[in-house]
């Protein structure tokens, strides 16, 4: 099958690449516009690690066709912060060690990101259940809800400071 | 993983999406939300030279409640259904069964068309609607038919539906009962090793009406109506309860699989009935 141009916006610029219509969303980001923040780690929908935010939802990357985001608005970890000027909760994942290997980090916080823009103020139990389509082997997720906790708190007293 | 070749569509009215399957016949399927179809083609177990994407169809999305009757865009994703108010307060089994579905990625993508018409025994939504005896409505080429989620299911991933026909639409009545939806699984994101989904209604002291439906336990989702007339008339009493799960698991077939040989199945079904039916009851 021939290529077709995909037009999207990928943190915050517009994109056009040419996709075959069977190229998974995940391979045309990391391979075709250099994002290896999202990570392939199952490939089948179970781990996480591919997420990304599209259109205001968060996304398995590996389950969905490049050119069923034509026309979306996708984030990705390398939009949410960069390495001088972390985002808040990258900033606490670093804090309260909130990754051991980091394989599932990325998917992790871009999920986690999603999570507190629809519940600003989760509960412990709100945070564990929202990340539940994201797996970490390393951590026991501990650390990772104390970060998601303790960046949701940060969160609000800037928003409380700012009022 | 690499799937076979396809060509791509994205019709953006219900007519075009049908003109591509009658062009296409068996080498085109639909797609809703992809979370079983795209890990079937990546398999190539599905094989689809003609993939027809039906987000951009408007007509196919939205929660409408009225006079009583609720009906639900095929496209409505589960997340939608998780967080529509009106119909946590017309219907909140929905809200419980949507939020034990799969995980909260996978929500945002599923939607309830694709899950009643996969045909898959493992998805929560067909036992459901058994339950709330919903209504489907088909499209196709020779125009539009209703058919009862009741006589929908065949066989695993056959149902009523022609090839050609877009499942478009589910429609149920409001009911004022008492719910519950339980579910075993073995961990978040798998499907049930055992489902149950129950309304009641009172009269007074006592049950008025029962509906107990269930996920997983035979290769159709399965209404037993031999369970519901057990409870009618009785105060949900422990001898009650006994009755209608001994009813209720006289009506499925489980098979063994990674779940579970057949034994430990027709148990924990058991266990997940009677507390589906406790919790209805607590809440009638």
């Amino acid at each position: 099958m021939t290529n077709q141009i995909v037009k999207m916006t990928v943190n915050g610029e517009k994109k056009e690449i040419f996709a075959e219509p069977r190229e998974l969303l995940i391979y045309v980001l990391r391979e075709k516009l250099g994002l290896t923040g999202p990570h392939v780690g199952c490939e089948t929908s179970h781990c996480g690690a591919c997420t990304v935010e599209i259109d205001g939802k968060s996304v398995k990357s590996c389950t969905m066709f490049a050119v069923q985001a034509e026309g979306a608005e996708i984030t990705t970890i390398e939009g949410l912060g960069t390495p001088d000027n972390l985002h808040v909760l990258q900033e606490n994942f670093k804090e309260h060690h909130g990754l051991q290997c980091g394989y599932c980090t990325p998917g992790m916080i871009t999920r986690a990101h999603r999570l507190l823009q629809e519940n600003p103020n989760p509960t412990e139990e709100d945070v564990r259940f929202g990340i539940s389509g994201n797996i970490c082997r390393c951590t026991g997720y501990q650390n990772i809800v104390k970060s998601i906790l303790s960046a949701a708190a940060e969160l609000n007293a800037a928003k409380e400071a700012a009022q | 993983m690499i799937t076979a070749a396809f060509e791509y569509h994205r019709p953006s009215d219900i007519a075009g999406a049908l003109s591509v399957l009658e062009e296409h016949g068996d080498d085109a399927r639909v797609i809703a939300g992809g979370h079983s179809l795209i890990p079937m083609m990546k398999l190539r177990m599905a094989e689809v030279p003609h993939l027809i994407d039906l987000q951009d169809i408007a007509d196919l999305k939205g929660i409408t409640i009225e006079g009583g009757m609720v009906t639900i865009g095929a496209m409505t994703t589960q997340h939608e259904l998780i967080n529509n108010e009106a119909l946590l307060s017309a219907t909140p089994i929905i809200h419980e069964a949507a939020l034990q579905i799969a995980d909260p990625q996978v929500r945002y993508m599923g939607t309830i068309g694709g899950n009643v018409a996969n045909g898959d025994p493992g998805n929560d939504m067909p036992g459901l609607m058994q339950c709330l005896d919903a209504n489907f409505t088909l499209e196709g080429p020779d125009g539009t038919r209703s058919v009862k989620a009741r006589e929908f299911y065949e066989a695993a991933y056959m149902t009523e539906r022609e090839d050609g026909e877009i499942l478009t639409q589910i429609t149920f009545s409001a009911v004022d009962a008492g719910y519950a939806y339980e579910k075993q699984k073995r961990k978040i994101g798998d499907y049930a090793t055992a489902a149950c989904a129950v309304l009641i209604t009172k009269d007074g002291d006592k049950i008025a009406t029962a509906s107990i439906a269930m996920t997983n336990l035979s290769d159709v989702p399965v209404l037993s109506e031999a369970a519901g007339e057990a409870l009618v008339g009785t105060s949900c009493d422990a001898a009650a309860i006994t009755a209608a799960v001994a009813a209720a698991l006289e009506d499925i077939d489980p098979t063994e699989d990674n779940r579970g040989p057949v034994e430990f199945k027709m148990h924990v079904a058991g266990i997940i009935i009677s507390r589906a039916i406790a919790r209805a009851w607590s809440r009638a």
